[in-house]
């Protein structure tokens, strides 16, 4: 018998018509639970769009509370993309327009780019406690917010002042999408990428100009731009997948997610030349590993008891498995696996004042199950839920790249493949 | 990326046999498109309610009867009875309160008000032994105000008809205030997230108490929790008379909290469950599945020594019926079913439905046929089997529960 492939019958460009009404997106919905103005993803994806086909006004701007966690796509049995349907609704039919407040926390890149520059003032004007009163009720940014540190040395400056000769030496070459929060906060997690792939015989080099992804961009209304990046950044990548064969790494679950899946989703930017060959580091590495091209020696004092953190779209890309996988391979490492829940943050969401609320109240369990955890500290690959736990627990929070860093033997990793 | 067990389906077949190969020491997983069909779940596993259109008492005993190319005939009767066992011992070590035996029906009370055998009936729900008796006259019939999914007309009209005196009232409490505000969200799942966080349960039970005082039983919806395990518990302790739960609407709450039990149970295992994926191919050679490309994974493939597809039937996609084909759609599998449409199903709906007795073809041990060869290591399970009508027979988490438990033993022998 020849294999037949299922192609659903839709009218319609998504595919709300294979909803078959059976509400389990709402049981998995964080927002619905803690605020009753969000109507549900149910409601709000296919049932609302059906609606929103007749009339457009029947579009109900409380969509704007859901936090694109994309937990209802993950639990439907029928696959019905409804993450991505509230999400193409707000684009097409929300008339709210962003407010100065949603364009300073949209636009990472530009704002990363000022305040890195001044980063001493800023650092310490943001944390003052007067200060963050005033961005609390002038541009409505919860009070409770700390925003993460900004740095001095960009890790872009870093990178072509400290690294990109050595980079050379290897045989084997990756780029490396660092994103914004690596670049303007936390150089340190793109040091820690370096030394690992270096450990592992690959040259990281950066892409020609790289963008913000331009996830705050979508879910702050500020489609043309993150259109206009999104096209910009799949010409970069082509240039290092298609032109030089080489692969692009990122270490941030949710930029990969939004360049390989909100792109042509979301924006209509098509992304087929590179889809494959942009990842996590994490998937690079496994894939190395577990094709016996690669063998990582570790550290034999290394002693930890980490608890991993699924973040959402991690969760929905599937990948959670990569970099416990890796964090498993240490000797020295006990990892607890926590209940697959959303933190709260969401990016962007959690930051705005009337979000606050309902951000904690979302990341209770999540806080509750890792103050019962006992451990030395919480891996996880997304950095704004790096933050969310950071604020809202006793716990600190490493990237698993980071914890390789610090773990590998890299001289005797080296040897494995120098020889 | 290697395992010694790959199930394809996360539901109640798909865990049973995830759960048994791991308990066995094999390093499994399992890959499930979204949440299953235990989330409709009404609180009692079937073996076999009816045959050959008779109400049945006794399950074993009634089996004899059925068709040959029944997935039970198929096992062997021999086994069956051993198997009734083992799988209400996986159930129990999983964390689940049963009550009930394969050799006798016992009766639950439906949200349609009347009578039907079951086989294993959770804790949370009433056993009863007899068909024709309720052991109740005066039932009074909570319900919450603004909750469309439980049908307390019904209920009542069915009472009637065992001459007890059924009264309906509604509670009202602010704690569901915020979720009333949206009708649809007005569903069990919400109101037993309420009552998990423990703030409800108190003011709830007085209320109750209260309105069932001059009443011999409480009749509620089952939407006591969710994620929280102890609440339905903590319920019927507080609430003086007997309290009887009726299944709502699904979602299902004791559903949903026993899918969270069984696949908790796997993890705890060293199982890995993965979900919201999809099977897109196999890679076949010599007659074997080497291994799987998902969706999610793609270029990492997913090898194992063998392979469980435990897919589910029509509603999950296991079997897909276009306009003029059916077909198996991960492999190609072969499809125990008429190739013409017209013989499909029968245009009254309440008669027994061809289609409802499709599936892949299997061998004698339940091997996946691929153009009629055999597949060495490719084993079928749950409701992707033909063979029977689970919803004429009441058979539907028996063959699930019974024909994963005998994949798992062909695979450990």
């Amino acid at each position: 018998m020849k294999k037949e492939i299922f192609e659903p019958y839709n009218v319609s460009d998504n595919n709300f018509e294979q909803c078959v009404k059976c509400t389990i997106c709402t049981v998995y919905c964080p927002v619905l639970e803690v605020n009753p103005d969000y109507p549900g993803p149910k409601q709000s994806g296919p049932d609302g769009e059906r609606m929103r086909l007749k009339d457009p006004e029947f579009y109900d701007e409380a969509l704007k509370l859901c936090l694109n966690c994309k937990r209802c796509e993950v639990a439907c049995p029928s696959g019905v993309k409804i993450g991505d349907i509230i999400q193409s609704a707000r684009i097409k039919y929300s008339k709210s327009k962003p407010k100065l407040r949603d364009m300073i926390l949209a636009n990472t890149d530009i704002v990363g780019t000022m305040a890195s520059t001044f980063a001493p003032i800023v650092n310490t004007a943001v944390a003052l406690k007067p200060v963050r009163k005033v961005m609390d009720s002038v541009l409505k940014i919860d009070h409770h917010r700390m925003f993460p540190k900004y740095t001095g040395l960009r890790f872009e400056t870093w990178y072509r002042r400290y690294a990109e000769k050595k980079q050379q030496e290897f045989k084997k070459h990756v780029s490396y999408f660092h994103g914004c929060y690596v670049n303007y906060n936390f150089p340190q997690q793109g040091k820690d990428l370096i030394k690992v792939m270096n450990a592992a015989g690959y040259g990281v080099h950066l892409l020609e100009k790289e963008k913000c992804c331009g996830v705050a961009l979508i879910s702050n209304g500020l489609i043309k731009q993150a259109t206009k990046q999104a096209k910009h950044n799949v010409e970069a990548f082509k240039k290092s997948i298609v032109d030089k064969k080489m692969p692009v790494i990122s270490t941030s679950s949710t930029c990969i997610f939004t360049i390989r899946d909100e792109y042509p989703h979301l924006l209509g930017v098509k992304n087929e030349e590179i889809r494959n060959d942009s990842e996590l580091a994490t998937r690079f590495l496994f894939r190395l590993i577990d094709e016996g091209k690669l063998n990582l020696v570790f550290k034999k004092n290394y002693k930890k008891r980490i608890a991993y953190h699924t973040p959402c779209h991690m969760e929905k890309l599937g990948w959670s498995i990569y970099s416990t996988s890796l964090l498993k391979m240490i000797p020295g490492v006990e990892l607890v696996q926590l209940e697959s829940q959303c933190c709260g943050i969401a990016g962007t969401y959690g930051f705005k004042k009337e979000n606050y609320q309902t951000s904690q109240e979302v990341g209770k369990p999540l806080f509750d199950q890792i103050e019962n955890s006992k451990v030395d500290f919480v891996a996880t690959d997304c950095e704004t839920c790096k933050w969310q736990i950071e604020m809202s627990t006793s716990s600190k929070v490493q990237h698993p790249i980071s914890i390789l860093a610090e773990a590998i033997d890299v001289e005797s990793t080296m040897k494995l493949w120098q020889k | 990326m290697k395992f010694d067990n790959i199930i394809i389906g996360g539901g109640l077949s798909g865990l049973t046999c995830g759960i048994k190969l791991a308990e066995q020491g094999k390093k499994c997983a399992i890959v499930s498109s979204g949440q299953s069909a235990i989330h409709f779940f009404s609180g009692s596993f079937d073996l076999l309610g009816k045959a050959n259109g008779e109400e049945v008492t006794n399950p074993l005993e009634s089996m004899k009867s059925l068709p040959e190319n029944h997935p039970y005939k198929r096992v062997g009767l021999d086994k069956i009875e051993r198997l009734t066992n083992d799988a209400l011992h996986l159930l129990v070590r999983s964390g689940l309160n049963l009550n009930g035996q394969a050799d006798r029906n016992h009766y639950t009370l439906t949200p349609m008000g009347v009578m039907k055998p079951t086989w294993l009936t959770l804790s949370d729900f009433t056993s009863f032994d007899q068909k024709d008796s309720f052991p109740w006259k005066k039932a009074v019939i909570l319900n919450f105000s603004g909750f469309l999914d439980f049908h307390t007309l019904f209920i009542k009209d069915g009472l009637k008809k065992f001459d007890v005196h059924a009264q309906i009232k509604t509670v009202s409490m602010k704690q569901f205030d915020a979720i009333r505000k949206n009708p649809s969200e007005m569903r069990s799942t919400n109101i037993a997230k309420e009552f998990d966080k423990e703030n409800a349960i108190e003011e709830f039970a007085q209320k109750a108490n209260v309105l069932s005082d001059g009443f011999d039983v409480v009749i509620l919806p089952a939407v006591f929790g969710l994620f929280n395990k102890t609440i339905a518990d903590k319920l019927k302790e507080k609430i003086e008379k007997p309290v009887l739960l009726l299944p709502a609407i699904p979602p299902s709450v004791p559903g949903i909290r026993t899918q969270i039990t069984l696949r908790e149970r796997f993890q705890e295992l060293g199982g890995t469950y993965l979900l919201g994926d999809n099977v897109e191919e196999g890679v076949f050679e010599n007659g074997r599945l080497l291994e799987i490309r998902t969706n999610n994974h793609g270029d990492i493939k997913f090898e194992a020594d063998q392979f469980i597809l435990a897919s589910g039937s029509f509603y999950s996609k296991g079997i897909v019926a276009t306009h003029d084909k059916l077909y198996e759609p991960i492999f190609g599998l072969d499809i125990d079913g008429d190739s013409n449409r017209e013989k499909w199903f029968d245009e009254k709906i309440f008669n027994d439905q061809a289609f409802m007795h499709y599936g892949v073809k299997t061998d004698q041990k339940f091997r996946a046929l691929m153009n009629g060869e055999p597949v060495e290591n490719l084993y079928v399970a749950g409701s992707v089997l033909g063979g029977a009508n689970p919803l004429k027979e009441g058979s539907g988490a028996g063959i699930s529960l019974l024909t994963s438990l005998h994949a798992a033993e062909q695979i450990l022998k």
